[in-house]
């Protein structure tokens, strides 16, 4: 019925006593004692769920994450009158809002963002746990930091718009609004307000990035499953004992553009592509307001704003439905 | 007891799987048949564009062909009578009719013209009773719908003598906003602010019509259409002081007018802005600078006219926070970018542009 072994879902799952990792230093600690296995992930993935690492960074991040979480669906749910059925009705338009521009840095009363601040605290002893969990399962494993660094990208770009930002700007009501419309108002306030944020260049770097990250991913993924029945799989070992499945896919995309990244190369590119969507996306939002006010008006002074030449007047348009 | 075997899991998930993915397939295909079902039978609805500014900058008009059929059935005006040239010896209304304050200078027959139209207006199927009361006391100012009639023309009268450079050459009636209604579909009345919220969420984060069902502040209108306060949001500079400057707060609520706008006239961004650089002047259409007359026609109708007839009407004439029915863009348009298309019917009705009237 099915092929012995295919990529989307794994037909082969080995399931036997649990993988329980290393033993000895920093790793066996903390953890779950009784790993468990799931067909159906197994499907997805590794079927083996857990041991899982708790430590203290851990129930920190969980326990600051869901009392955030909590904080602000229960202000959602105070702003529709305690009712259950308007709170699922309107989800979409329902936030918890900075305070307004009147308190500037000073800690507002709790119904007119002092939850807001309670909230976003207990969000960034959140994040900064799972950070620093990230770190120290690295270490405790002998990894590289990597993933420590990319997640600490990520970070940046959300300190930047809920703290650095905010305090540079002298006022919290500079934040963003948990909420899932309100959040997107926010950002369309945004540019708006700050003459356009499509001439931010740092921006514009952000939207680079974040779509050739988007590529990147395809081009590897597709580029490893095609050679998966040569062994390019086996990225690892392709790295140092470069086969044929590595030979074909260079030459592939040689012969497609002329250049290929090797086997150990694209994950650098991915990997930068990656962390350069949050950095520069944080350093443009950080300079917008703190040192550009109008980048639309930045981008005439720069000469980069195009001027075009023809007729703005809308003389050419009879709109139908003016009957004229 | 026996535990299932591992066959027994794998039916079991694996039959779960296929149930989702057969509703999944159902959904996807449903979906599939409403976006392609109308290229299959040819009832795709056509759109029109005109491009309205240098090439690159995406300001085009982009219409449905057939939207100019439904909006002329939805704004269909009534006939009007021609004035009767008042001839020198004609008796005027307020010698013939007792306390007649506003419309005094007219001739005896054509005040009664305009009265016979005010009705066709406004109350077609209560008639004259509407405002003068079943008594028929014509004269008597103790029935509140006559009061705020007279207003009415008061504020008529200055919106086609005062604002002309808004609303001419078509000109406003009481049919534009009445359209046969006592009280006209588009109102609105000020929002109530969230009891248990603080100034920073009280009017946003809920669906109303008046924000176009954003969660955008809903206070806009009364802030900007009525209080007047400072609409402009964008920085003027590449680099300013921010001492002073809007809030993002503030742009929301800005934004917040301007979906109110668009969903007023029909029209998206680009009908008055180039959405490249919203604040330029130089760079938006001649509809920006008609738009931003009709913020401070409203706003004079608004403050001066509709808001202090809150102590003539009666309770349930009045909004949740005690306060009259107000006017914003749709009032007029009602999803027109001109209101009733642009037809005119202000030349029928001079009595509705100055007192006394001139008839040409």
């Amino acid at each position: 019925m099915f092929a012995e072994y295919q990529n989307i879902f794994t037909q082969v799952q080995v399931q036997g006593p649990p993988e329980t990792g290393m033993h000895g230093s920093d790793a066996e600690h903390f953890r779950t004692q009784r790993p468990g296995f799931s067909k159906l992930l197994g499907w997805f993935g590794n079927a083996q769920i857990g041991p899982i690492h708790v430590g203290w960074y851990g129930v920190i991040s969980i326990f600051t994450g869901i009392l955030c979480l909590n904080i602000i669906g229960f202000n959602m749910l105070a702003s529709v009158n305690w009712s259950i059925q308007e709170f699922l009705r309107q989800g979409f338009w329902l936030a918890l809002e900075p305070p307004g521009p009147e308190y500037g840095l000073r800690i507002p009363p709790l119904n007119d963002g002092g939850w807001y601040i309670i909230a976003s605290f207990f969000l960034l002893v959140s994040v900064m746990c799972w950070w620093i969990r990230s770190y120290k399962r690295a270490v405790a494993l002998g990894m590289g930091l990597h993933v420590f660094y990319a997640f600490g990208a990520a970070i940046w770009l959300f300190l930047v718009l809920g703290l650095f930002r905010p305090i540079l700007m002298g006022s919290w009501s500079e934040a963003v609004p948990y909420g899932i419309f309100p959040h997107l108002d926010w950002t369309t306030a945004f540019s708006i307000r700050y003459g356009n944020l499509f001439y931010n260049p740092f921006h514009a770097l952000s939207i680079a990035f974040l779509y050739g990250s988007a590529l990147l991913f395809a081009m590897h993924g597709a580029t490893i499953l095609s050679v998966t029945r040569l062994g390019g799989d086996r990225e690892i070992e392709q790295i140092i004992d470069r086969g044929t499945a590595t030979e074909r896919a260079a030459l592939f995309w040689r012969w497609t553009m002329g250049f290929n990244a090797t086997m150990e190369g694209i994950h650098r590119w991915a990997w930068w592509f990656a962390v350069l969507t949050p950095i520069t996306g944080g350093i443009g939002i950080l300079l917008t307001g703190t040192v550009v006010d109008n980048w639309y008006l930045w981008a005439v002074e720069h000469h980069f704003a195009p001027q075009y030449t023809g007729p703005y007047g809308y003389e050419a348009y009879v709109p139908q439905n003016t009957g004229g | 007891m026996q535990q299932p075997d591992k066959g027994y899991w794998f039916a079991a998930i694996g039959g779960q799987m296929l149930v989702g993915a057969a509703v999944g397939m159902v959904i996807f295909i449903a979906f599939l048949g409403f976006w392609i079902a109308p290229y299959l039978v040819g009832q795709v609805r056509p759109t029109e564009s005109v491009q309205v500014g240098p090439r690159g900058t995406g300001l085009q008009q982009i219409e449905f062909a057939d939207e100019n059929a439904d909006q002329v059935a939805e704004n269909i005006m009534p006939v009007s009578e021609d004035p009767i040239p008042p001839a020198p010896d004609s008796a005027l209304a307020r010698d013939v009719y007792e306390n007649v304050q506003v419309l005094g200078d007219l001739t005896e027959d054509n005040f009664n013209r305009l009265m016979i139209a005010i009705t066709e207006w406004v109350s077609p199927e209560q008639g004259c009773a509407y405002c003068h009361g079943e008594e028929g006391n014509f004269a008597s100012d103790d029935y509140y719908p006559k009061v705020v009639a007279r207003r009415m023309i008061q504020m008529t009268q200055s919106i086609n003598a005062d604002w002309s450079e808004h609303v001419a050459p078509s000109g406003v009636t009481c049919y534009t906003c009445h359209r046969g209604r006592n009280v006209p579909q588009y109102i609105w009345f000020s929002p109530v602010p969230h009891p248990a919220m603080g100034p920073s969420a009280m009017y946003q984060n809920r669906a109303t019509s008046i924000t176009g069902s954003a969660s955008l502040p809903a206070d806009a209108i009364e802030s900007y259409l009525m209080n007047a306060e400072v609409i402009a949001v964008t920085g003027g500079a590449p680099r300013e002081s921010n001492v002073g400057t809007a809030s993002i707060q503030h742009t929301e609520k800005t934004f917040s007018l301007m979906i109110h706008m668009s969903n007023a006239l029909g029209v998206g961004c680009t009908y008055c802005h180039n959405s490249r650089a919203f604040a330029e002047w130089d760079q938006s259409a001649p509809t920006r600078l008609k738009a931003q007359l009709a913020i401070g026609m409203l706003q004079s109708v608004n403050a001066e006219y509709l808001a202090p007839l809150a102590p003539t009407y009666p309770p349930h004439r009045l909004g949740p926070d005690g306060d009259a029915a107000k006017a914003a863009c749709t009032t007029c348009h009602q999803g027109a970018a001109k209101p009733l298309l642009g037809q005119s019917m202000i030349g029928s009705w001079p009595e509705l542009v100055s007192s006394p009237p001139v008839y040409q």
